[in-house]
């Protein structure tokens, strides 16, 4: 694969071009939408990239690739961040040697997520510099730039994007000349690598000196900008609502940040004084507003109603007129549902037909708490199935207790089940508790990506195989069984009752090749993948 | 100001084609020399749900979103999404549709691809500019089939 200028790209294409552009070493990640396509990509064009069991050794392998004087990519959805805090809060303070890039792919309008966080709270949080694309060919600038700002500073870089600028294509207009990757090499520096507290507290000092060089190049770097238009309304926006407002409000005068934390204080300042009424365009939390605003320069924000869903050109009309009036509901759509093949939903009609109480997780088979099947009666983040449902076993009289299960996928397993299973058998209920893994051999729900338990890389090359089942048995489950859920239903449903009746732990595998896998499934392992 | 966007929303359900028919018109405007951008939401909308995909283009593009009501071309693949979807389409604005398709054409598989036909006819974007975006965004077998059906709905349209 190769990608020219010219063409026509989405915001993910352009931050894997740039990170091949860049001299990245190593892209790691773990799927989700909108970031998934990023990594697959930076493979297609020949980059060095992985799948991580989840976003916190993802960050954690980036690191290690940094430490090494390398350049690293790490790609999650906004969700992954949170699995991955814990590296990001000390490596801030650590420093790295190469460069260290972290996509957060936030989701405003939470149109394929549990939530729509917004993730411009966590560079302030974890102190880390953050850069915010609107478009492609920003996506690519701003990669590259954010490897040489994560370079020159020894810093770990934010790069937040949002549904509109991952999943929108615009045409990418130019391109830097390829940069060589450094050659990666080991120095020793004990105080700034291992974070105890007294190396930590003068690390959080030379962390804040950074940001204030930082804050200081930013008024000045010319990658923020400043288009005149009238003086009666300026405008500062970042990121896709920069685009929206632009055309929402085409006389008025422009800052577009594209560097967001540090803020360009005094470029603010200056702009914010240059016109009459000075107002923030930006979508989800009123982050911007909030900063500008503390800093002692008045700006005007969008009202609480504008918080909640994806900005679009209509609605920064709205904000732009001051109109707050009831907003149009949202088109009727069709919403999603399990495939009419899917090997789910078997064990959903059996959950149900059982009345069982199912905690479940997050992946495809969520959709299994949708009509009809309305067969999952919790669901929260990666791997909470198990910790709750073992709550719930805990506490509820034995007649409920009993009916308890926990339903996860593969993939989820994978990447947070483990230690809840930990859990599970440390701690267990007085009932015992049943966890179904759905099994269905791929991350399905982000567009069928590998895992370790697939015995596959990234790029569907074969890799040690991960067995769920010996991993469960290790752990000390007593009960673990295996079983085409799909096919045989019945023998599932009477297993599911064995299960169900005794008072031990039961680990059961329903295993059947996603529909929409199988195929390709098959291609890979004759060992012709497509 | 970016005057003379042309806005066109392709709507339908996962699996239809929706992406791969607006792939195909944005690539055919960006060879056409345009400035092109082209949004949608992938995700849940793969398991069947409804999928809807925006293309703009002109001189120059800014949000990648076509504003609520000021579609030009709405392009409907799913007959039960057009009520649904109507609002999107400006007042004068032209619906393309399966019953717009003779019947062999709104039946077959390259439905979606007769649909661009329907709509190449009403877009000024040049006839070369379509048959590269179909070669280039179409697997090499299934080529023909779909250049036939883009060609019959486009004639058909014009008759």
């Amino acid at each position: 694969m190769s990608i020219d200028v010219g063409s026509l790209i989405s915001g993910d294409e352009a931050v894997a071009l740039a990170a091949l552009d860049g001299g990245v070493a190593l892209g790691t990640g773990y799927p989700g939408t909108p970031s998934t396509e990023i990594l697959e990509t930076f493979n297609d064009l020949g980059g060095k990239a992985q799948w991580a069991p989840n976003e916190k050794v993802a960050l954690e392998v980036a690191v290690g690739v940094a430490f090494a004087e390398a350049r690293a990519l790490v790609t999650m959805k906004h969700v992954g961040l949170n699995v991955a805090a814990d590296v990001l809060f000390t490596i801030a303070y650590s420093g790295i040697d190469g460069a260290l890039v972290i996509v957060s792919a936030d989701d405003p309008g939470a149109s394929s997520s549990q939530n729509e966080q917004d993730n411009r709270r966590y560079a302030v949080a974890a102190a880390v510099p953050m850069f915010e694309p609107a478009d492609s060919q920003e996506a690519y600038d701003l990669t590259l730039a954010a490897l040489e700002l994560s370079h020159r500073w020894q810093i770990p870089v934010l790069l937040r994007m949002t549904t509109r600028v991952c999943h929108s294509k615009s045409i990418l207009k130019k391109r830097q000349p390829a940069r060589p990757a450094p050659t990666p090499s080991f120095r020793r520096d004990i105080p700034a690598r291992v974070m105890v507290p007294a190396h930590a507290r003068p690390a959080h000092r030379r962390l804040r000196h950074k940001l204030a060089e930082i804050a200081q190049w930013n008024d000045t770097c010319g990658l923020n900008a400043v288009i005149p238009g009238e003086k009666s309304l300026g405008i500062i926006a970042s990121g896709v609502a920069w685009l929206h407002a632009r055309e929402a409000a085409p006389a008025a005068s422009f800052l577009k940040i594209a560097i967001t934390y540090p803020l360009p204080m005094q470029l603010i300042r200056r702009f914010a004084a240059g016109v009459q009424h000075c107002l923030v365009i930006e979508e989800g939390d009123p982050y911007l507003a909030e900063a500008i605003s503390a800093a002692g320069i008045p700006v005007g924000s969008k009202s609480e109603n504008f918080r909640f869903g994806e900005l679009n050109v209509t609605r920064v009309r709205r904000i732009v007129a001051g109109d707050d009036s009831l907003e149009p509901p949202p088109l009727k759509s069709k919403p999603p549902e399990l495939c009419p093949a899917c090997p789910y939903r078997g064990p959903f009609a059996v959950l149900r037909k059982l009345d069982c109480i199912v905690s479940g997780d997050i992946g495809c088979y969520t959709l299994g708490a949708l009509p009809p099947l309305e067969a999952m009666d919790l669901q929260l983040c990666m791997g909470a199935s198990l910790g709750v449902g073992l709550g719930l076993r805990h506490v509820l009289p034995e007649e409920q207790a009993r009916r308890v299960v926990s339903v996860i996928g593969d993939s989820t397993f994978m990447h947070s089940g483990l230690t809840g299973l930990a859990e599970m058998v440390y701690n267990p209920p007085p009932t015992g508790h049943v966890l179904i893994i759905l099994d269905n051999g791929t991350t399905a729900m982000t567009g069928r990506q590998e895992h370790p338990a697939t015995g596959r890389r990234l790029d569907h090359s074969p890799a040690t195989r991960l067995r769920i089942e010996d991993i469960a048995r290790a752990l000390g489950v007593p009960h673990v069984d295996v079983i085409d859920a799909a096919g045989h239903t019945d023998e599932f449903e009477q297993l599911l009752r064995r299960r169900l009746a005794g008072n031990e732990l039961a680990v059961i595998i329903a295993r059947k090749p996603c529909i929409l896998a199988a195929g390709n499934i098959r291609s890979y392992e004759r060992g012709s993948a497509t | 100001m970016p005057t003379e966007i042309t806005n066109v929303i392709v709507v339908g359900l996962g699996g239809q084609g929706v992406i791969k028919a607006s792939d195909i018109l944005a690539d055919a405007a960006c060879r056409a020399g345009h400035d092109v951008k082209k949004a949608e939401i992938h995700g849940m909308s793969q398991r069947g749900g409804s999928v809807l995909s925006d293309v703009r283009f002109g001189p120059l593009v800014l949000s990648p979103m076509v504003p609520f009501g000021e579609a030009d071309y709405l392009v409907v693949l799913a007959p039960g999404q057009i009520d649904n979807s109507r609002p999107l389409l400006r007042q004068g604005g032209v619906l393309i549709e399966p019953a717009c398709l003779s019947a062999n054409l709104a039946g077959g598989r390259a439905m979606n691809i007769a649909l661009l036909g329907s709509l190449g006819y009403h877009l000024e974007l040049p006839r070369e500019a379509w048959q590269a975006a179909l070669r280039a965004n179409l697997p090499e077998k299934w080529i023909a089939m779909n250049q036939t059906a883009f060609d019959a709905a486009w004639e058909a349209t014009g008759g």
